[in-house]
């Protein structure tokens, strides 16, 4: 008994410490000292996802300006996000993606853009500067965008395959194409829900519990025909011959398909899908903030900008480097998809609370 | 680690008191215990001192999170101390998930134990160098990288992966291996393997044979002798290894990301989704304190036991 | 304690022995059958892992012309280096406390000591990453403290979770060491440092190297922890790799891999070679 308490005891003064160090943890907001245009500070830390940046643009930015630029790489946009969330990091430069984007406005992480450091943010194109998670671009421009649809090896299935979620979800499809057990799902609670809610004629970012429970049972319907729910390996497994269907975004799977043996194709379903945007942006305790604005000047330029999208294969929201685009990657409907199809598509919207609920069906719909 | 270099040795009493011997011997015996305590406690200070430091403080801001309140946007705040994470685990989810990660953390155990014993065995047999040598070939693939190694791995088990076709050749199941929960067990067993082997050596290479020898002699067959010589004085080098594999398999989500597709749910990547994709740190949180709560009181109670069953 | 004596005893005769090669053998293959296939696919002419598309040197020149790369094996070296060697004193230390001395409090140190071995990687993770944070600025009066710095949380830590894996694997090993022998050494040294030294030391050394290559292995592999705590500049291999693959893994992460093998491997046959020599010499007194 008397352990017990002592066992209590330390229990509780190890929360009120933690509560202590919390509360006197920093919400202050540095204001961020004036930026001209070109103005340096220091050497650049930039966190990036990994293989998303030309190496040459970095060394060029380093010989422009005379810098070091450090680059760190992250998996996911969450994993990005618990690690800058505490602060102290010292990165300058981040690259989350819409919905991230919202989060990180909301806690007050980034910063407001000077955009006179930015003269290049003319550059963006209209479609690109007012997006819904984050009105007039205050504090993030864009860097890349892209879908997230169905990668098929054409070879084993024919070269007509109906544009539906239903190869990822259908069993009679799959039964037609002989695709089970030849499926990936991406392992992301918003994507891979997100498919089977468009797949049901419902908005990927529903907050309805019903609907959200149709897409749950169309998930545990399919997961009994699913190889793996992989969102690092879902093109290469395709092309390795291991998979027949993959769900994924759009840029990778083109990557891979120059690898592959068979004849692929990407599409993004009729009933719609995922658009994502990756916008740049500059943490509030960026230890370099006019380095983090010059860079990101450097990374809109006309040419740059081209360079990156000739590179990554992913396209480009800056309208200046339309012409400096390879005439080959802007007829690519993969990368640059038709109007019809923009239509379709939706960016994912952070739903709060509910973002619980999204995790815990794809966790129960897998069993 | 010379922290404290005391002259005195248990035993020796100051020899003033010799005459009223029988009176103080408690009394001195006390004193020596005492002072043998004290050195104790020097000795480990270092490291209880950095453990509290790094360790136990850390913790508890998991603990105090585990009692927190999740904000709309996914931050959690050291306010309102509730107990809805905790009440959250009684879902049929999470017990499903935790009684998977339960079965294959077992199975993925005693699979080790199986293959480690008998290699632990015979390294400890072989001579001073050989037995190095052996030991350092137990690790050296595991200064690799853990993710390679496991990618590796997918190249062995997949459709026309050496190991696939191997099985289907023998007859052994048809079709591939990847993303299957033998997939995943096989990842965990790979993959913590030499933590069976090392404490089991130590604790094998330290046996004085002249009792075997005895027992030998007594019992006839090399396998009583074993039975009741070796194995009961390999037991603390079987109970570490047990945990030392145990646990890191129960908690596991790299392997059966990577291995079994992620099609089952497991305890490891449920508590990666809730601090990462639900930004749910106060489930998140209070699944991790249950766990080690859980852990931490098998431990102790297999200790206590003797670990007689194993 | 005559060992040379005994082995007969140990091994065992006849059929049953076979099976014990046989078996030694088979966990060999086992052990190496991935590491084969890793170094087979490093010289693959593809981007894709798993299809072979004949010989190229291309991955290693690759490697060699990856700055980010190198530094990244630099920090794991690094970071295993530093958390091992104070892992392996903080850890024989504790063990020592517990097996050998009787003091108040032992139960709950006992206990904690436990605890960063049973702790989900991931749990362990948050709250490093948490602690980090909100500790930086209590905790730089330590002089040497720098927690601003990547290297150092990162050997801060893998020695926080390094510390209990070494002092399992000595405590195994201590276990049944016999007493009598360090208390009679006590008493014949002036003092119990010497004791230990010359008596405890050699005696538990299987296990402290045991434990130790044990720290190193942890601190190589250690993805989770390492990937939430490493900061701008610090960030470690495994780390590293973890972000390519997120866009494929490239035969590049093979060549990376081949490297450290290849490296550690001549590390470890040349301090054999070392020892070697410098036992051989003690046997001779």
């Amino acid at each position: 008994m008397k352990a017990m308490k002592k066992w209590m005891r330390l229990v509780a003064l190890l929360a009120v410490l933690g509560v202590v160090a919390a509360s006197c943890g920093s919400d202050e907001e540095s204001a961020g000292a004036d930026c001209e245009a070109g103005e340096t500070d220091g050497d650049l830390a930039f966190f990036n996802w990994s293989e998303y940046m030309d190496p040459d643009l970095i060394t060029a930015f380093q010989d422009e300006f005379g810098v070091t630029v450090t680059e760190d790489f992250y998996p996911s946009n969450e994993e990005m996000f618990a690690k800058v969330s505490a602060g102290g990091t010292g990165y300058d430069v981040i690259v989350p993606s819409d919905y991230m984007i919202s989060i990180l406005v909301s806690e007050g992480m980034i910063l407001e853009l000077q955009k006179d450091a930015i003269p290049n943010h003319v550059n963006v194109s209209d479609k690109f500067n007012d997006p819904p998670f984050d009105p007039g671009s205050v504090h993030t421009l864009a860097y890349q965008w892209g879908t997230t649809g169905i990668g098929v090896d054409l070879g084993v299935t024919g070269p007509d395959v109906p544009l539906t979620w239903g190869l990822l979800f259908d069993a009679d499809l799959a039964e037609e194409y002989g695709l089970s057990g030849r499926i990936s799902l991406l392992d992301d609670p918003r994507e891979t829900v997100g498919a089977a809610l468009k797949y049901l004629g419902y908005s990927l970012n529903s907050t309805s519990a019903d609907e959200l429970a149709e897409a749950e049972a169309v998930i545990a319907d399919a997961v009994s025909r699913v190889a793996a729910f992989d969102s690092d390996q879902y093109s290469e497994l395709v092309v390795a011959g291991e998979t027949i269907v993959g769900h994924g975004y759009s840029g990778n799977f083109l990557w891979d398909f120059e690898e592959g043996e068979s004849e692929y194709t990407y599409f993004v379903p009729d009933e719609g899908g995922t658009k994502w945007v990756d916008g740049m942006a500059i943490l509030v305790d960026a230890p370099h903030p006019c380095t983090a604005h010059a860079f990101i000047n450097f990374l809109l330029d006309a040419e740059n900008g081209a360079q990156l999208t000739n590179y990554n294969w992913y396209a480009s929201p800056n309208a200046a480097s339309e012409q400096y685009i390879d005439q080959e990657v802007l007829d690519n409907q993969i990368i640059y998809p038709s109007q019809a199809t923009m239509d379709r598509l939706e960016f994912i919207e952070d739903t709060g609370d509910f973002e619980i609920e999204y995790t815990d069906a794809l966790t129960r719909a897998r069993g | 680690m010379a922290v404290d270099a005391p002259t005195r040795s248990p035993g020796d009493g100051p020899p003033v008191l010799e005459g009223t011997s029988e009176v103080a011997t408690p009394g001195l015996e006390r004193e020596a215990e005492r002072a043998k305590a004290r050195q104790g406690f020097l000795l480990g200070l270092p490291t209880i001192v950095y453990l509290l430091l790094f360790f136990v403080i850390p913790l508890g801001f998991v603990v105090a999170y585990s009692f927190a309140t999740r904000t709309r946007s996914g931050r959690t705040e050291l306010r309102d101390f509730n107990l809805d994470a905790y009440a959250r685990l009684g879902d049929d989810i999470v017990m499903t998930v935790a009684w998977r990660s339960l079965w294959m953390a077992v199975v993925a155990t005693l699979i080790c134990l199986v293959l480690a014993y008998p290699l632990a065995y015979y390294i400890s047999t072989r001579s001073p160098m050989v037995r190095n040598l052996m030991l350092v070939g137990v690790m050296i693939p595991f200064w690799s990288n853990f993710l390679i190694r496991t990618y590796a791995w997918r190249v062995l088990l997949d459709s026309d992966g050496l190991v696939t076709q191997a099985f289907e050749f023998i007859g052994l199941g048809d079709g591939r291996i990847l993303f299957t929960s033998n997939a995943v067990i096989l990842g965990l067993v790979y993959g913590y393997l030499p933590f069976m082997v090392l404490p089991l050596y130590a604790a094998i290479e330290r046996i004085d044979w002249s009792l075997v020898e005895g027992a030998r002699d007594l019992y006839a067959s090399g396998w009583s002798a074993f039975r009741r010589v070796v194995w009961p004085l390999s037991r603390p080098g079987v109970i570490a290894g047990s945990i030392l594999v145990f646990v890191p398999s129960f908690g596991a989500y790299v392997t059966p990301a990577i291995l079994g597709g992620n099609k089952e749910g497991l305890l490891g990547s449920y508590i990666v989704l809730q601090f990462l994709s639900a930004r749910n740190g106060p489930v998140g949180s209070a699944v991790s304190v249950v766990v080690l709560a859980v852990m931490l009181v098998a431990t102790l109670v297999y200790f206590r036991s003797g670990g007689k069953n194993l | 304690m005559s060992k040379g004596v005994a082995k007969s005893t140990a091994e065992p005769q006849g059929f049953s022995r076979w099976l014990l090669r046989g078996h030694s053998l088979g966990v060999f293959v086992f052990f190496y059958a991935p590491i084969v296939v890793l170094c087979i696919f490093s010289f693959n002419d593809s981007n894709a892992v798993g299809n072979w598309n004949g010989f190229t040197l291309g991955w290693y020149e690759a490697l060699f012309d990856n700055d980010n790369i190198q530094s990244s094996i630099w920090v794991s070296v690094k970071v295993c280096v530093f958390s091992t060697v104070i892992a392996v004193v903080l850890g024989t230390a504790g063990a020592l406390a517990l097996e050998r001395f009787r003091w108040w409090g032992q139960k709950a140190f006992d206990a904690v000591l436990y605890l960063p071995i049973i702790i989900p990687d991931v749990t362990m993770a948050v709250m490093m990453l948490v602690f980090f944070n909100e500790a930086a600025g209590w905790l730089d009066w330590i002089p040497g403290i720098d927690l601003q710095d990547g290297l150092e949380k990162l050997v801060l830590s893998h020695v926080a979770f390094n510390i209990s894996f070494v002092s399992v694997v000595v405590r195994a090993r201590l276990a049944n060491l016999d007493a009598s022998m360090e208390e009679a050494a006590a008493d014949l040294y002036a003092n119990r440092w010497q004791a230990f030294r010359r008596v405890t030391l050699p005696q538990i050394m299987p296990g402290v190297i045991g434990g130790a290559l044990l720290a190193v292995t942890i601190s190589l592999d250690d993805v989770v922890v390492s990937s939430f705590v490493s900061a701008v500049g610090g960030t470690p291999l495994s780390v590293f790799v973890f972000g390519m693959l997120r866009k494929g893994v490239s035969p590049l992460v093979n060549s990376v891999s081949v490297v450290m093998l290849a490296a550690s491997m001549a590390l470890v046959l040349a301090s054999l070679v070392i020892s070697r020599a410098s036992g051989s010499e003690r046997e001779e007194r």
